[in-house]
């Protein structure tokens, strides 16, 4: 009865998608209020709807309700509550449905939220969104309904993929639906702009908080992912330009550079034109993401021809908006006019810049992971782009990037001095310089670049640091006066400095991590030692333990110094999931500072050996931190009262406010 | 009979499980039987082996993965470095027998041309593109602000009333 309830809603949901998708657009045309006031009102109730048809979904998988066909497939009722609640979307259908979920909640906040929005472009992009909606709910219904029931009920369920069922689960794929699904609300609005086809500066000022706040959860969307790749996969590697990661970075990629264009639009009125396509590039290649992931073209494009209704139903929708809104943007854009004129030299020119490397490395990005495909798909060619290319071609864009980013906040709108900004940067030049110093001192023999790594971390890190205290004179006026102008700042202001500052830090924990880890591959009998850095591993037995729906084989290490001083203990395992015959490696971490002792371990051998792989990670937790800190950059640009249009503004603070403008 | 994952990126939940099972105990990435006493030999082994991609995997050097293909593979490599050839023999003699899909770093052909020289035109083409607008900015007119619709100049008349 539940999951008929939650295929019925979402038919509903598919019959107002249709309303939202049509009336407001005939309602723009003709200058009717009423039907464009259909807009906000059909998008809340179309989201009302989404959400229970996802909750049915979920009371389902709860319930192991092993009639369901995709309950059945992917739940088992041993599982603790929080993986059968989590399965819900760690499959093909259910992760389709959060995507529709995530949508129609993006439609909701712009109609609860958007008040203060022209009627017009509010509805427009209310149409838009539902556009995708549609497309999205019909490709559902038709080619991927988790509704399905089977006739005999089958006792038990097939489990959740092992490797999935990790509380990453809970976090990773939601996040990382909001970050590029998000970004369809920056889509919709370049659309409704085109369809307009005036768009000013106050465009830019409506989209970004929501480009922003999509950005803030794909960093920490991936992020997370890599972290949970880093624990779960058991060598202790973070990143490997895997497809599926790329279909992530990209995104991210287009969406910082137009979180950046967007600025010199909001501040400048220039870069209109460019602004618009990143907003529709962005989304697009969170379309193509989709398709890459969802329709099996990755495994291999044979699997993808063996059963390609899914892959041909996303391919139609990737075609039909991105070649749809490309070709709308090519006829409308030249009608916009071009405004605010720059120096090179100029907070506008390194934004340009910016947009430049980081529009070059997603592109980079694009054709590393898309140029196999086409290239089997062409030639029947096979070759591989791993890693290697990746290092080879994406490192050298971000370098300038990284080395020009400490520039652009010191220099000034329309016309910068350059001299200037490098004098201001001399501290942070010669922070960099004593680390790269210290670094070539300490290091034995380890790779020549990674000082220059660290040094350049180091230089972005105390680049973010002088912008502040340039902004709040701290060295130059009295402590008190300094504070005064901190507190004056508008939050912008410190959510750049913070934001940039973590992307040094993720660079610091990159470099040093692949630079000066370390590694030990061994096979250890009872009580025997094995060394790493300056600690000792002790292999103290093994034992088993049964968990809820598996079983462990847990091996115990002590770790001590080297000069014999108790650590703790560590207790990698194996672990056996029964209902699928699978096992998985659960590794053990350390954690040092913001170090690591990581160690996994291998199967044992009858005579009581284990196999271990055993990592020193110097500075590991940087990586993600600094990921951290941009998101929290991100949150305290979001709290800027500039972008909180609508909020009452004491008097006071408005001086701060022009001074910032 | 027991059946393991090959490759599980966590971002499988999109992926939609592209899982390979194969029959067997699940082994261990690189172990430490397979390792060369030698420490210059095996380092060299340990860097061939990131370049070479276990071909039942999804996108894995035989470095990482655990299938027992790459663990064929790895003893292989380290047996061509005991019998003297150097990097770029074991490298061709295995793209011989297994072919190029082998590499992960794709070598310069034909058909990887547009692969490595994409990025740098891109590159160019963005630089020249911008270079080109702002040559051609510093020469033209400001154009004159946007005309306001018929319902923003009666907004800005009373917003002047107000003031």
């Amino acid at each position: 009865m539940i999951a008929e309830l939650g295929h019925y809603a979402l038919m509903l949901a598919f019959g107002l998608a249709l309303i939202q998708a049509v009336m407001p657009i005939v309602g723009a045309r003709n200058d009717d209020p009423t039907l464009l006031s259909v807009a906000a009102p059909a998008a809340l109730v179309q989201f009302v709807f989404v959400a229970l048809s996802f909750g049915a979904l979920a009371v389902c998988y709860v319930t192991s309700d092993f009639s369901v066909l995709n309950v059945y497939e992917n739940s088992n009722s041993a599982m603790p509550l929080m993986y059968r609640l989590t399965s819900v979307w760690g499959n093909h259908e259910g992760s389709m449905m959060l995507w529709v979920f995530i949508l129609a909640l993006c439609g909701a906040l712009v109609a609860a939220f958007g008040g203060n929005l022209p009627a017009k472009l509010r509805a427009n992009a209310l149409a838009v969104q539902a556009w995708i909606a549609v497309a999205f709910q019909l490709f559902i219904l038709t080619t991927s309904n988790p509704f399905l029931r089977i006739a005999d009920a089958p006792f038990e369920g097939r489990d959740l993929n092992p490797v999935l069922q990790d509380p990453g689960l809970a976090f990773h794929p939601p996040l990382l639906y909001l970050g590029y699904v998000g970004f369809s609300i920056a889509f919709s609005f370049a659309i409704a702009a085109l369809l307009e086809g005036r768009i000013d500066g106050a465009w830019a000022r409506w989209v970004r908080p929501w480009v922003l706040g999509a950005w803030m959860c794909l960093t920490l969307g991936i992020a997370g992912g890599s972290y949970w790749a880093y624990y779960e996969l058991g060598w202790g590697g973070y990143w490997f330009w895997d497809p599926v990661e790329n279909a992530s970075l990209m995104p991210w990629l287009a969406g910082t550079a137009l979180l950046h264009s967007a600025v010199v639009m909001e501040k400048r009125g220039a870069l209109k034109v460019w602004t618009i396509l990143l907003a529709i590039l962005a989304f697009s290649l969170s379309l193509i993401g989709t398709f890459l992931v969802r329709s099996g073209v990755l495994t291999s494009v044979h699997a993808f021809a063996t059963d390609p209704r899914r892959g041909i139903f996303i391919l139609a929708i990737l075609v039909a908006f991105i070649g749809g809104a490309l070709a709308l943007y090519a006829w409308r854009a030249p009608l916009l006019k071009q405004g605010g004129l720059f120096a090179p030299i100029s907070r506008e020119g390194a934004l340009v810049l910016n947009n430049l490397f980081l529009t070059c490395a997603c592109a980079t990005v694009f054709i590393g992971t898309l140029y196999p495909l086409a290239l089997e798909a062409l030639t029947g060619a096979k070759i591989s782009v791993g890693p290697p290319f990746f290092n080879a071609t994406f490192g050298p864009l971000f370098v300038p990037l990284l080395l020009a980013m400490p520039f652009g906040p010191l220099l000034g709108w329309k016309r910068g001095d350059l001299l200037g900004a490098a004098q201001r940067l001399t501290a942070a030049a010669f922070v960099a310089a004593v680390a790269i110093a210290a670094a070539f001192a300490l290091q034995h023999g380890g790779p020549v670049l990674a000082p220059f790594g660290v040094g350049l971390a180091l230089f972005v890190m105390t680049g973010a640091l002088v912008d502040l205290a340039e902004r709040t004179m701290i060295l130059r006026v009295p402590l008190g006066a300094a504070l005064r102008r901190a507190a004056g700042l508008p939050r912008s202001a410190w959510g750049t400095a913070v934001a940039h500052f973590g992307i040094g830090v993720t660079l610091l924990g990159i470099v040093v991590v692949s630079a000066w880890g370390a590694e030990r591959i061994a096979a250890l009998k009872l009580g025997e030692s094995i060394d790493i850095a300056h600690y000792r591993l002790t292999f103290d037995g093994l034992f088993n333990q049964q968990g809820p729906n598996y079983r462990d084989v847990v091996g115990r290490f002590t770790v001590r110094r080297t000069n014999g001083d108790l650590l703790g203990v560590m207790e990698p395992s194996r672990r056996m999931f029964p209902a699928r015959n699978m096992a998985t490696t659960e590794a053990a971490l350390m954690r040092r500072g913001v170090s690591q002792l990581y160690l996994s371990l291998g199967d044992p051998d009858p005579d009581g050996t284990v196999p271990v792989r055993l990592y020193f990670k110097p500075l590991v937790l940087l990586i993600w931190l600094g990921a951290v800190i941009m998101f929290v950059g991100g949150g305290l640009s979001l709290s800027d009262r500039r972008l909180r249009i609508g909020a009452p503004r004491p008097a006071k603070v408005r001086a701060a406010l022009q001074a910032a403008e | 009979m027991i059946v393991k994952v090959c490759r599980h990126a966590t971002f499988t939940v999109l992926l939609g499980l592209c899982l390979l099972l194969l029959n067997a105990w699940p082994l261990f990435a690189v172990e430490s039987k397979e390792m060369l006493a030698d420490p210059a030999l095996e380092a060299r082994a340990r860097n061939l082996s990131k370049e070479l991609r276990c071909m039942v995997c999804q996108n894995q050097s035989i470095d990482d993965s655990e299938a027992p293909l790459a663990h064929d593979l790895r003893v292989l490599v380290r047996e061509r470095l005991k019998a003297g050839d150097s990097d770029a023999q074991v490298v061709n003699f295995l793209v011989a027998r297994y072919g190029e899909f082998l590499l992960l770093r794709p070598p310069l052909t034909w058909h990887t041309a547009a692969l490595w020289g994409l990025p740098p035109v891109v590159l160019l083409i963005g630089i020249v593109a911008i270079v080109v607008i702002v040559r051609r900015r510093r020469n033209a007119p400001i154009p004159p602000p946007a005309n306001l619709t018929a319902a923003e100049e009666s907004r800005l008349s009373e917003l002047m009333r107000e003031g």
